[in-house]
């Protein structure tokens, strides 16, 4: 920066240093409950430093049958279920978004302003708000308890489709002349050249709504009432709900962080692409 | 809008944009008009009729003391926790920018938080302020303060507004370091050489020059803060004690899944609708005018 004194370097460093420990702290303490036994999780004050039970209580909370007294799925089968569903979200968004967007931006066609209209009214409307004639909907059609419901009407949303909208617009029109005069027809177009242009923005994406999928809670909540469809983002409620009768903080909590992992995961790998991505698209 | 060179018209773009429509109509353009038609209905207890009418339920709603104070609370709810993670992930993002070595590792370390879901957000916060075993109520018991979040509506409040906003803050911090390293270095070093130090030049010259920033965050923040948080309210304190923390969404929810008053809870979708739209289209407005093509 402009000048260099110690000591604005010195408050600058405390302040962030702080912030991190801040941010980190809830984790920290969640991965401290992890690595310790139920008899010591229940002794108050609790441990701010890490025990020995870590591999158990990871062994317990995935292959175990979950709380004691509680009737849940194995953890590791929830964990699927929650990676089956935000791919399936991601994939399936990503590419109706990608059609979409192409037709928009690249052909003149009746109704093309109603369909544009008609996706960007869907930006508006968290699932929330509409969450009672969805349900119905999603009822009717038979797909309660299944992926595709748990995916299918989270795939409705409109962001992607304008994100790709932007992306479209920013490339250069003489692309288009050549390739017709290369002679080449739409849908080679759209494979040979508008995806690999494309190809940051997608992986960008992938990231924010594999996010998006795998941190689902209210729908997959209503939607799945089998056991064996539970996501391991919804089970937290039913353990913390549990935890009230028989307090096994150490294994509410390792599923907490197996919760956690894989999103996490996520960003910090793709870290300069989903920095891209976020300040990019809403922007 | 449109491409200046472009396909013919043909079968292909219909084709095209035929998922899409198909899932928008009716998972969404149906789902919200049923909304909208079932907030004109009153159905009797027993599910056995219906009857039409009109702004009955809207007018129920206006004088329903519970539900303005919903609203109130979801006011008080929302601000604070844009205020409150706007303000750290502001003070976080100054700092960071000025760091030129390590700014890779304490943008990671920051950012994560992100990645989690808000549920699991609120799991980790009520663990930590557990009555009898938490941490902080252990703390907070030698300041004098008995912590129970379970009996002390405001404790409840503030417990839900720390976890919302702790989530959050990664966010808006990154959209605070993004503006902030968008502004030309030489206006800083003009300043600098003016005899401006770091606290003077951050308030009259970078603070002024992000605030479309901030604005956009506050919208942001506020949708976050009406929507996305019923994860967090609903795995910490329900809504309770009491109604301290039923919020609208998740009043909604609380009336229309667990009440099963379908009219009452529809209403409030359309009223919540309502405030999304106006939202989205100040923020569309703002984006549009950003982004050139």
């Amino acid at each position: 920066m402009v000048e260099n004194r110690p000591l604005t370097a010195f408050l600058t460093h405390l302040v962030l240093i702080l912030g991190v420990i801040a941010i980190a702290l809830p984790v920290w303490i969640t991965f401290v409950a992890a690595t310790h036994d139920q008899l010591r999780m229940n002794q108050a004050p609790l441990p701010l430093w890490p025990g020995d039970h870590f591999l158990d209580n990871m062994k317990q909370t995935l292959f175990g049958s979950g709380l004691s007294g509680t009737e849940t799925a194995p953890v590791w089968l929830m964990l699927l279920n929650s990676l089956a569903m935000a791919l399936m979200i991601s994939t399936g968004k990503i590419a109706i978004s990608l059609l979409s967007a192409f037709a928009i931006v690249y052909f003149k066609f009746p109704f093309r302003m109603t369909f544009f209209w008609m996706i960007f009214i869907t930006l508006m409307l968290p699932v929330e708000v509409r969450i009672l004639p969805t349900f119905e909907v999603v009822a009717n059609l038979g797909m309660l308890n299944s992926y595709w419901g748990l995916s299918i009407p989270l795939i409705a949303s409109a962001t992607a489709t304008f994100m790709f909208r932007q992306v479209f617009l920013t490339v250069p029109d003489e692309l288009l002349e050549s390739a017709r005069i290369d002679g080449a027809g739409p849908l080679r177009f759209f494979f040979d050249i508008l995806l690999p242009l494309s190809r940051t923005n997608i992986a960008a994406l992938f990231v924010i709504l594999f996010i998006f999928g795998w941190n689902q809670y209210l729908w997959p909540l209503l939607i799945t009432t089998d056991t064996s469809m539970t996501t391991i983002v919804m089970s937290i409620k039913q353990m913390l709900e549990a935890a009230e009768q028989s307090p096994q903080w150490n294994i509410i909590m390792t599923t907490a962080l197996l919760a956690m992992i894989p999103p996490v995961f996520v960003v910090i790998a793709m870290q300069k692409l989903f920095v891209q991505g976020l300040t990019e698209t809403d922007k | 809008m449109l491409k200046r060179v472009h396909f013919p018209t043909s079968a292909l773009p219909y084709l095209l944009v035929a998922p899409q429509i198909l899932i928008t109509l009716v998972f969404f353009i149906w789902p919200a008009s049923q909304a909208m038609y079932q907030s004109f209905l009153i159905e009797d207890a027993f599910g056995l009729g219906t009857e039409f009418v009109w702004f009955e339920n809207f007018e129920i709603l206006w004088s329903d003391r519970h539900y303005l104070a919903s609203f109130q609370r979801t006011a008080v709810f929302s601000l604070l926790v844009a205020g409150l993670s706007m303000g750290v992930a502001l003070l976080l993002a100054g700092f960071a920018q000025r760091v030129v070595r390590g700014a890779m590792f304490y943008r990671t370390l920051l950012i994560w938080p992100y990645a989690v879901a808000p549920v699991l957000a609120g799991a980790l916060w009520v663990f930590m302020f557990n009555p009898t075993l938490g941490i902080f109520p252990y703390f907070l018991e030698f300041a004098g303060i008995t912590w129970n979040h379970y009996l002390n509506g405001t404790q409840a409040m503030v417990l839900v507004i720390l976890a919302a906003a702790w989530k959050q803050v990664a966010y808006n911090f990154l959209f605070y370091l993004a503006a902030m390293q968008s502004i030309p270095n030489s206006v800083i070093e003009a300043a600098a050489i003016d005899g401006a130090g770091p606290a003077r030049r951050f308030w009259t010259i970078i603070f002024p020059l992000i605030s479309p920033t901030t604005f956009f965050l506050l919208v942001i923040n506020m949708v976050y803060a009406f929507f996305e948080t019923f994860g967090i309210i609903h795995a910490v304190t329900q809504g309770g004690p009491g109604t301290s923390t039923t919020i609208l969404v998740y009043k909604v929810f609380n009336d229309g899944f667990v009440g099963l008053d379908l009219g009452g809870s529809a209403a409030q979708s359309v009223v919540l609708m309502v405030l999304v739209i106006a939202m989205t289209v100040v923020q569309f407005r703002f984006v549009e005018r950003k982004v050139a093509y």
